[in-house]
């Protein structure tokens, strides 16, 4: 399995972390109802300027209904929602200091590049020389000058989305609002799209919110990621806590590949966690500290890169260790997936990054084999 | 698939064709006829052309219907467009039910009814019968038709296009008129054709709801037709026919431009 990319870190940007950091956009206790249907519930969210937020989870959490709040095409039922300590509820779109990059792109059909990009500047009445040179620019910013006379059909996918982002880009928002942006693109052109988005959000050093589904994607090009499902937030923080810490099965699950043991806690404080599964017969130990009572149930999620495994047994068999037979191999060229099942019939998922070619497996089918893992190689979650 | 032409769809074929246009031919040929009696050849003449031309009444007639069919035509297609997008955009409302049922009443009602039924409104309101009440009638008949045309294009618009308008700063009204409009364009044109040429060739309404001085072209050929068919009536037959086939040809061309338009640029961006 190949593990998501891990958001680089790019600067000491952390404005989350300090306290006396303002807001750039707020939500608060935001509740978006569309008849019975709960879209948003009781949501309250920060978002830094310069920052590059991603709302990720799976359709119909309620991500994109949080998003089109902010570009004003849908008022919030409870709750305000502040742009530079101002709230926006009531401000119809077009007087909202957003612009939004449509899934769908939305170009109009029949203008040509130029036009879409100037449409935005002709109804903020900016003089004309100034539109064409602020036209310009942003053809050059997307490496478009040559199409400029071209209508949106008579251009490849890949540069219809840069029209779409040189459009929203060139009234310069105080926010930019992506809404699934890369959907329509295929894989390769996505993750080079990725990086230019990231280096353009950097360059242009303005704030941008994307709406994905992919986590990925999510994953690449964000300062920090807010993981939603129905409605509400599970988790926000960096992409790399996201993946090493999630804080619920929920995230764990949704971010990457991971094994989930269910247990109960044997013993919990300062000293390290310990988690005795009857399900799969192992006991779990780890340097985490964890508040929760002798006996509550509790589940262990571990990455499969983090386990390691092996024919021989471990020094100690009796902790952070699984004995069981391999049951299926997955070869995607970098890394080797290995299905492993436990006596108890479960099956636990462990990778091998395939660092010499493949000539013969070291560990083949029905093997008798060893899991076993570091002491913080993963994380005990109680919800 | 010139393997796949049996006997059985040639002669289909065929039938189906000299079904259709035979009684257009026919009619045709008979325009240029020099006797007097419709069903006799009496060799080729062009004098029905002639007297036509002379023929006052007759020449009225076309031009009040023309005048007529612009007219209610131009009104039905604002209204029906308007209606088209009620139904549309503002989703459930009070009555909508209603609205829509009457809306799309005189695609079903049979015409003599509605003629019946809006010659006894005119009278009851006693206004003088004539062109106003005729265009009229024909806006009220048309319009369900332009309704219906533009309404089937609203449904598959995609909404966005006007949400990125709005998102870039440009009012709702003005979106209209700029992103909206343009694009549903086709379907209004379309929809306007098709209420100008229901009211080139209504006969019932406008009988039911004229008054003296406004006989229509269908009107006064009908009237004619009473006292017996002399080829002029061929000869302004013929005279539509033209007209007709030449803005149906037109239409197509265009069409056809616009796809081999499409597939070239297509094709151009494919190239990159």
């Amino acid at each position: 399995m190949v593990g998501p990319a891990i958001g680089p870190v790019r600067r000491a940007f952390a404005p989350w972390n300090d306290p006396s950091a303002k807001p750039f956009i707020e939500f608060r206790n935001v509740t978006k109802r569309f008849g019975d249907f709960v879209a948003v519930k009781d949501l309250s969210l920060k978002i830094y300027e310069r920052e590059f937020f991603a709302l990720l989870g799976p359709s119909g959490c309620g991500k994109t209904t949080l998003m089109r709040m902010l570009g004003g095409f849908d008022e919030p039922t409870e709750g305000s929602i502040l742009l530079e300590g101002k709230d926006l509820v009531g401000i119809p779109p077009y007087r909202r200091p957003t612009n939004m990059m449509f899934q769908s792109y939305a170009l109009f059909p029949h203008m040509t590049v130029a036009d879409n990009i100037a449409f935005g500047l002709k109804q903020a009445g900016m003089p004309k020389a100034d539109i064409q040179s602020r036209v310009d620019e942003m053809l050059a910013l997307v490496k478009l000058e040559k199409f400029a006379r071209r209508k949106p059909h008579q251009l490849s996918g890949g540069q219809r989305q840069r029209v779409a982002l040189a459009r929203s880009l060139a009234k310069k928002p105080k926010v930019l609002l992506l809404d699934e942006p890369l959907g329509a693109l295929d894989k390769k052109l996505r993750e080079e799209t990725q990086f230019e988005l990231m280096d353009l959000q950097m360059n242009l050093g303005m704030t941008f919110l994307i709406v994905t589904h992919d986590q990925e994607e999510a994953m690449t090009v964000a300062d920090r990621i807010a993981v939603m499902n129905n409605g509400v937030i599970v988790q926000v923080a960096t992409p790399a806590e996201i993946y090493e810490q999630p804080n619920s099965r929920y995230v764990a699950d949704f971010i990457g590949d991971i094994n989930l043991i269910e247990g109960k806690v044997a013993s919990a404080g300062e000293g390290g966690t310990r988690l005795a599964c009857a399900a799969t017969g192992a006991t779990v130990e780890t340097n985490q500290t964890l508040t929760a009572a002798i006996g509550d149930e509790a589940w262990f999620a571990i990455r499969p890169e983090k386990m390691r495994i092996s024919r021989d047994a471990p020094a100690d068999p009796a902790v952070n260790a699984l004995a069981g037979e391999v049951w299926d191999i997955g070869y995607l060229g970098d890394v080797s997936i290995y299905h492993v099942r436990l006596p108890t019939g479960a099956t636990v998922k462990a990778t091998i990054t395939n660092a010499t070619r493949l000539v013969e497996r070291p560990i083949s089918w029905e093997d008798k084999v060893w899991l076993t893992w570091s002491r913080d190689a993963g994380v005990v979650l109680t919800r | 698939m010139r393997k796949g032409q049996s006997w059985f769809n040639t002669t289909s074929v065929a039938l189906g064709f000299a079904f259709l246009y035979a009684p257009i031919v026919i009619l045709v040929i008979y325009s240029f006829n020099d006797s007097k009696l419709v069903t006799v050849w009496g060799g080729f003449s062009t004098r029905w052309y002639v007297e036509l031309l002379n023929d006052q009444a007759m020449l009225d007639a076309a031009w009040i219907t023309l005048r007529l069919a612009l007219l209610s035509a131009t009104m039905a297609t604002i209204l029906g467009t308007l209606a088209a997008i009620t139904m549309v955009r503002f989703g459930r409302f009070l009555g909508r039910s209603l609205f829509s049922g009457m809306i799309y009443a005189p695609l079903v009602m049979p015409d003599v009814i509605t003629g019946l039924s809006l010659l006894l409104l005119f009278v009851s309101i006693d206004i003088d019968r004539g062109f106003w009440t005729v265009t009229l009638a024909h806006t009220t008949l048309t319009m369900c038709f332009v309704a219906v045309v533009v309404q089937s294009r609203l449904v598959v618009f995609d909404r966005s296009l006007e949400e990125a308008a709005l998102d870039l700063g440009c009012p709702p009204f003005k979106t209209f008129f700029v992103i909206t409009l343009p694009l549903i364009l086709p379907a209004v044109v379309a929809g306007w054709m098709l209420a100008f040429t229901l009211s080139l060739d209504d006969l019932v309404i406008a009988s039911f709801t004229t008054g003296p001085g406004a006989t229509t072209l269908p009107m006064k050929i009908f009237s004619q037709v009473k006292f017996g068919v002399t080829p002029e009536i061929n000869a302004i037959s013929t005279i539509l026919i033209t007209i007709v086939a030449i803005g149906v040809i037109a239409a197509s061309l265009f069409n056809k431009r616009r796809e081999v338009e499409r597939q070239k640029a297509e094709r151009l961006a494919m190239q990159g």
